[in-house]
């Protein structure tokens, strides 16, 4: 087990000591699409009865910046070890797969957690937001950073050069998550989009973020999380199997 | 492509065992394999008796390796690095050892520096603590001294000789045969993936080679049935190879015998780097 915690202490502290870059940045982000879009998109987009337009994006913003945080932290650790070369440090030990996978998917959740904790405090000021139902909020949040960092970590995996993880950022995660919600109801799309959308996971956790703050959703929380939970396991097996094999890491 | 190819080896316990051969010849290769870095088609490797896919655990835990690459975690301070390798291995509370191993290679006064702050020299002495963290009894040293100064490399070798002295096994990979020669006293060579010579250093030394001889005489034609096998001539001067003393003593005399003068003698004795050269075929 110390194995383990050290490799969690070290991927906490690696993020924490750049904490500007790491935090700070996409908090701003996600303050500066509030503060754009919050207003730009005031009264044109439709979104839930009785919610103010801004209230209604804040969730989306938490859980885009949940979800894109974890998937980089777990992504570009691994990366810049296997660039450096300094991942044998983690690979001579007697460290096991599924500790390994523990420690890089925890710290994953950590920052992801982290930075939606920070979108959601500078936000607040600026919005009037409830919430309803926060143990939804906790499960989403939970489930969908654990799925990002497990995601992050197949994504470093497979990228042999920093060109191919940013491309699996820009083309696979960047758009899932664009795509969720984040900025509308899927309710508003018109077909074949709104059925589309029914096939990426991320439109699952956002929705039931989201339903953790207004009790009210596109879908029932209970089906979302179960795909949720459907989804995190399959991407955490594939990962688990792939760190067993060695893959990528040990070859 | 074929990296290693029947490599069967066994090193004693306490032993100060050099593993050489040509760049590409499979050295890194065998050590990550031993190290759980790569993983072999077909074979086995164990540390004490412990394989190392299915009792990795108990394998990597006796294993120290120097990686060969200049690697480093920038985000670190020598110290925290240090701490961070002990927690890795299983060991919470390693301060003392920690402050040992930095005292021997000289690291005291950067513990608190970031590894990004260190010169080149300085971040291969933290690899070899990095390495030794665990206090493991079989360390692997792949190309420790490669790009070091002399005053590291004397410390380095002082350390790991003591290190050998209590009883700790030694591989060592080098491309400086002097060390090899110096310290080893069991050396394997590879070729190709090959083991193509395997046997004490003396021994080594013994059969694959022989004295070197510089002659310069005041003439340019040799006696006929000279002993030796001529390398090289510059007029009255030769490089000649001979095989052993008692060679160089029916040369003396043949010299004498034909009232040849000797201008100028030297004798070098059999290096490792004939051995390797003769054995990689180069």
């Amino acid at each position: 087990m110390t194995g383990f915690r050290t490799l969690f202490y070290k991927e906490m502290l690696r993020f924490w000591k750049v904490s500007v870059q790491t935090v700070a940045a996409p908090v701003l982000t996600a303050l500066l699409y509030l503060v754009i879009f919050g207003r730009a998109l005031e009264g044109r987009l439709a979104a839930f009865a009785g919610i103010d337009y801004a209230a209604f994006l804040v969730p989306g913003l938490v859980m885009m910046s949940v979800l894109q945080n974890a998937f980089a932290n777990s992504s570009s650790s691994l990366m810049q070890s296997k660039i450096t070369g300094n991942i044998v440090f983690v690979l001579l030990p007697p460290i096991s797969y599924l500790e390994f996978f523990c420690a890089y998917v925890l710290a994953a959740i950590v920052r992801g957690l982290v930075v939606g904790a920070g979108v959601m405090l500078v936000t607040v000021w600026f919005v009037d937001l409830r919430l309803e139902a926060p143990l939804w909020t906790l499960a989403f949040g939970l489930a969908s950073a654990a799925l990002a960092g497990a995601l992050g970590l197949i994504a470093g995996i497979f990228s042999e050069k920093v060109d191919q993880l940013a491309a699996f950022q820009n083309f696979v995660i960047l758009p899932l998550t664009m795509l969720a919600g984040v900025f509308y109801s899927v309710h508003a799309l018109p077909e074949p989009w709104r059925r589309l959308s029914h096939f990426n996971p991320f439109f699952y956790m956002v929705d039931g973020f989201r339903y953790g703050f207004f009790a009210v959703g596109d879908l029932s929380p209970w089906l979302s999380l179960a795909i949720v939970a459907a989804s995190v396991f399959f991407v955490s097996l594939v990962c688990v199997l792939l760190l067993k094999s060695g893959y990528g890491l040990r070859n | 492509m074929c990296a290693l190819d029947g490599v069967s080896l066994a090193v004693a316990q306490g032993e100060f065992f050099g593993l050489l051969g040509p760049n590409g010849a499979g050295k890194t290769t065998l050590i990550n394999v031993i190290a759980g870095l790569a993983r072999a088609d077909a074979g086995s490797a164990a540390v004490m008796g412990a394989d190392v896919v299915t009792d990795y655990r108990r394998a990597r835990q006796m294993l120290g390796v120097v990686p060969q690459e200049l690697v480093f975690d920038p985000f670190f301070s020598v110290r925290e690095t240090l701490r961070i390798q002990s927690g890795y291995y299983g060991i919470r509370s390693n301060d003392a050892w920690i402050d040992e191993v930095m005292h021997h290679l000289d690291l005291t006064a950067k513990a608190d520096a970031n590894m990004r702050a260190l010169s080149g020299g300085m971040k291969r002495r933290v690899l070899v603590a990095q390495a030794l963290v665990h206090k493991p009894p079989v360390i692997v040293l792949d190309e420790p001294t490669a790009g070091v100064d002399v005053e590291l490399r004397q410390g380095l070798w002082q350390f790991v000789r003591r290190l050998n002295r209590d009883g700790h096994t030694i591989v060592l990979t080098t491309h400086y045969l002097e060390e090899a020669e110096a310290h080893c006293s069991r050396i394997a060579m590879l070729k190709a993936g090959r083991v193509a010579a395997l046997d004490s250093t003396a021994n080594l030394l013994k059969s694959f080679s022989g004295s070197q001889m510089k002659l310069h005489i005041g003439r340019e034609r040799l006696p006929e049935g000279f002993p030796g096998e001529v390398v090289s001539q510059d007029g009255g001067s030769f490089v000649l190879k001979m095989g052993n003393f008692r060679e160089v003593e029916t040369a003396l005399a043949q010299l004498r015998e034909a009232g040849i003068e000797i201008v100028e003698m030297e004798l070098q004795p059999a290096d490792l780097e004939d051995v390797f050269l003769r054995v990689t075929g180069r």
